[in-house]
């Protein structure tokens, strides 16, 4: 590249001057400054761009989004008002080699963990082993007595998955968790894609990107794959909790990217064990359930009785076998924090082989000696409560006061197997476009999986970035933003 | 309409809406329809106030406030401003211009996989553009520039509609709300302007006419000879224009039937007989009748339109289950 103009030089300088370089692995530049070579391209496209291009292209992204509402509801606002997810401009790229460790290393494990959830729901084969203790499972706040002995079509109890994975200092790629029970963000990653293709044509064909738009069908032909043989015209919905669910604009999104019915605890009505959907023509019977709600939520007569998102009556039908559920009920039992320490030994226990994608280091803190050591160094840890989600229950040593260690102390002490701990990590950084400036956040990459038939697994994901300057939270209810994630030919 | 032969099992020919989605249709049209309606009859007032004496000002408002049905307007002061404020942006007021457009949109939202993006993208636009003005000052200083957008917003919608979204169930329940919420609409008016006892100056019944964007279509059929009985049969009974009760029965009607058709034979053809009965009384009504007792042909109409929506939502939306098992 000929850098012929001093003043472009100079701008390009100031575009990157908040940039610095830490321990943590950086996406965009190896150790010494250089921009990696995925990074190349994109690299020289910022020394053409200036700031105010740079901010112009963030505000018609912007734009974009809440045209569409594209939007997530803040509950805490009494407007009900919609915010737009925090986008940011630059793309955070996955080579071809990176992508297919992380496609074999998601199959093995979801694989894995649908044998387990089987086995668990049946037999037990696992405890009798001894490889799991039973206890532990027995315990999990998401463990469903409902569902022993419930035969799921196809055995395959986790049909649609969001993993999270991070990236150490060495750039591997580790689990941090896996989300089993209700997964969101796809549609970030799809609307992400349509708002990066408007604002940076050029820069998208200049990489080689795998295309991710047929999600969408994708899923359906999942969700297809449990109908009953003998339903020639079956009827598949999406339910959602409602129009004030934070996810509500996912929800429509892909009802309609696959052309199904979006339907609310109140549009279905189960009659002798069969769900139908009250429609202008009369009650049409439903065969799929592609459920956006919780197990305690999904039916009154099974589980919590004071919800009205669900449909009563719906659990009966779902073991008589005649609805399927996508995901089914009880599946956060493998999400467990706790549980999740145990994934290695599940994978080498049904597939025999070793683990492709690490697990990060956890402590267990039912086992003693794991929980002396933990409680001994509380300031350097990680703790999490094991059946949370969405960033909440949680303390970061190095961040925390010593009253809120305290507070974790006497929890843990209390309720031991509820909590477990995991080093402090340094989340990889990607470049993103903050304040006029380029500078460095943690990110986290979180791909979908989907399994019916077979697994499938759509180039890309959600990068999700922790905005905030330091922070390692990427949540969304906590500040955090995305990115859009291409994965390269 | 003839259905090819598809042999993949993708192709689901799929009946009915779900109820809750028709219903959020009805009242997305209707809400709309209520806004631009709303806007139409402030600009053309506003604009005619300009012309005239203070003390017809006061029966001017008066008449606005009766025409759109509201009866609980909570100011004493004659601030005709405040009054306008009150109809336009008042977010307290639920027949305030804003309050139904938020309404429309919400119901947008909650079947915004049904309906097609561009209209969903118009109508939030729409909405975040009232929004945005209603809290600066500009309608203020600018109102025409306000019922310009919202009038403008509507009207684009509902082409956006006919030439997005797919013409089956929904789009007729679309259209279900539009037309009953217009002769709805346009009743109140012709209530409104005919209630008073003294003559009525010219001035007045161009206000009428504007208010249904009746004008220039009256005076094709009329010339611009403005004359009240003319007016009675040209926004009750003309079949030709969009704006008057007969066409809006007739469009009712069509849109019933067209939805009994395609619900699997649910209906046991309440609405579209109520509807039917309503079109054909104006098919065959002759304006010196009318005029003989205007007041009671006009609230027979608003009933009338009352009993077609209560049959509609028997019908489709609210029905009971025994009433769908046991058929």
């Amino acid at each position: 590249m000929a850098v012929n103009d001093i003043s472009q030089l100079q701008s390009h300088f100031a575009l990157f001057a908040d940039y610095f370089l830490d321990g943590a692995y950086d996406e965009m530049f190896d150790p010494q400054g250089m921009p990696r070579e995925p990074y190349q391209t994109l690299y020289q496209r910022l020394f053409e761009l200036s700031a105010a291009t740079l901010r112009q292209r963030q505000q018609a992204a912007d734009m974009t989004f809440l045209n569409q509402g594209v939007t997530f509801t803040v509950y805490s606002d009494d407007q009900g008002t919609e915010r737009i997810f925090p986008y940011d401009l630059l793309p955070r790229i996955i080579t071809n080699d990176e992508w297919s460790t992380i496609e074999q290393g998601l199959k093995q494990r979801i694989t894995a963990i649908n044998l387990f959830l089987n086995d668990i729901y049946h037999e037990g084969k696992i405890f009798k082993d001894g490889v799991v203790p039973r206890d532990l499972i027995y315990t999990c706040k998401h463990f469903r007595r409902e569902m022993v002995g419930l035969n799921v079509p196809k055995g395959v109890y986790v049909a649609i998955v969001g993993t999270d994975l991070i990236r150490t200092e060495t750039g591997e790629f580790v689990v941090l968790e896996d989300n089993l029970r209700v997964p969101s963000g796809v549609s970030y990653m799809l609307a992400n894609r349509q708002v990066i293709k408007n604002v940076f044509p050029v820069l998208f064909t200049s990489y080689n990107v795998r295309p991710i738009d047929h999600y969408g069908q994708v899923l359906l032909h999942t969700l297809r794959s449990f109908v009953p043989a003998h339903r020639t015209d079956p009827t598949i919905v999406l339910l959602t909790p409602g129009v004030y669910n934070s996810a509500y604009f996912e929800h429509t999104y892909l009802a309609r990217q696959m052309g199904i019915e979006l339907v609310e605890g109140r549009d279905l009505v189960v009659h002798n064990n069969i769900v139908y959907m009250r429609t202008t023509a009369g009650l049409r019977q439903v065969d799929v359930i592609y459920r956006r709600i919780d197990d305690d939520f999904i039916d009154p007569l099974a589980f919590r009785p004071d919800s009205i998102l669900g449909a009563p009556g719906l659990m009966n039908a779902y073991r008589a076998g005649n609805v399927a559920l996508a995901n089914a009920i009880g599946t956060g039992v493998a999400d467990d924090k706790a549980v999740y320490a145990y994934i290695p030994q599940i994978i080498r226990y049904y597939l025999g082989e070793d683990t492709i994608i690490s697990n990060v280091e956890t402590y267990l803190l039912h086992e003693p000696k794991q929980l002396g050591y933990v409680l001994e160094h509380l300031e350097q840890l990680v703790v999490k409560a094991v059946g949370e989600s969405g960033g909440y229950g949680m303390l970061i040593g190095p961040h925390s006061t010593a009253t809120q260690r305290e507070d974790f102390r006497r929890a843990i002490k209390a309720n031991p197997r509820n909590y477990i701990a995991q080093p402090t990590l340094q989340l990889s950084r990607a470049p993103c476009f903050i304040d006029g400036h380029v500078s460095p956040r943690h990110v986290d990459l979180r791909p979908y999986i989907l399994y019916g038939d077979d697994i499938q697994i759509v180039p890309g994901g959600l990068t999700r970035v922790a905005l905030r300057r330091g922070s390692l939270v990427v949540n969304s209810s906590q500040g955090g933003g995305s990115k859009d994630t291409w994965v390269l030919y | 309409m003839t259905v090819t032969a598809i042999t993949a099992p993708r192709a689901v020919v799929a009946i009915g809406t779900l109820s809750r989605v028709a219903d959020s249709m009805y009242w997305m049209s209707r809400y709309l329809e209520r806004a631009e309606h709303t806007a139409r009859v402030l600009d053309v007032n506003m604009d005619q106030m300009l012309d005239e004496t203070p003390k017809s000002g006061d029966l001017r408002w008066n008449r606005v406030l009766a025409s759109l049905r509201i009866h609980d307007y909570p100011d004493a002061s004659d601030d005709v401003f405040r009054l306008i404020r009150w109809l336009t942006v008042d977010q307290t007021n639920d027949a305030a211009i804003v309050s139904h457009i938020a309404s429309a949109r919400e119901n947008a939202r909650q079947i915004r996989e049904q309906i097609s993006s561009e209209m969903w993208q118009e109508i939030n636009q729409l909405y975040l553009q009232v929004r945005r003005t209603s809290k600066s000052r500009q309608w203020r200083t600018q109102p025409h520039k306000f019922f310009l957008m919202v009038k403008h917003g509507s009207h684009l919608f509902q082409g956006i509609t006919d030439s997005t979204m797919i013409h089956s169930e929904g789009w007729q329940f679309i259209q279900v709300g539009r037309s009953l919420e217009r002769m709805i609409a346009i009743t109140g008016l012709l209530e409104a302007y005919f209630q008073v006892t003294h003559e009525l100056d010219y001035l007045a019944w161009i206000g009428l006419l504007r208010s249904c964007t009746a004008f220039e279509a009256y005076c094709k059929v009329y010339t611009a000879d403005i004359r009240p009985d003319c007016i009675v049969e040209f926004l009750l009974l003309n079949n030709r224009f969009p704006h008057s009760v007969r066409f809006s029965a007739e469009q009712t009607q069509n849109a019933l039937l067209a939805i009994a058709s395609s619900s699997g034979g649910r209906s046991k053809g309440q609405a579209e007989r109520l509807a039917g009965r309503l079109r054909a009384s104006l098919d065959y009504a002759q304006v010196d009748e009318i005029l003989q007792d205007m007041p009671t042909f006009l609230r027979s109409i608003h009933r009338q339109c009352s009993e077609i929506h209560t049959a509609i939502y028997q019908t489709y939306i609210d029905y009971t289950i025994d009433a769908a098992l046991h058929r």
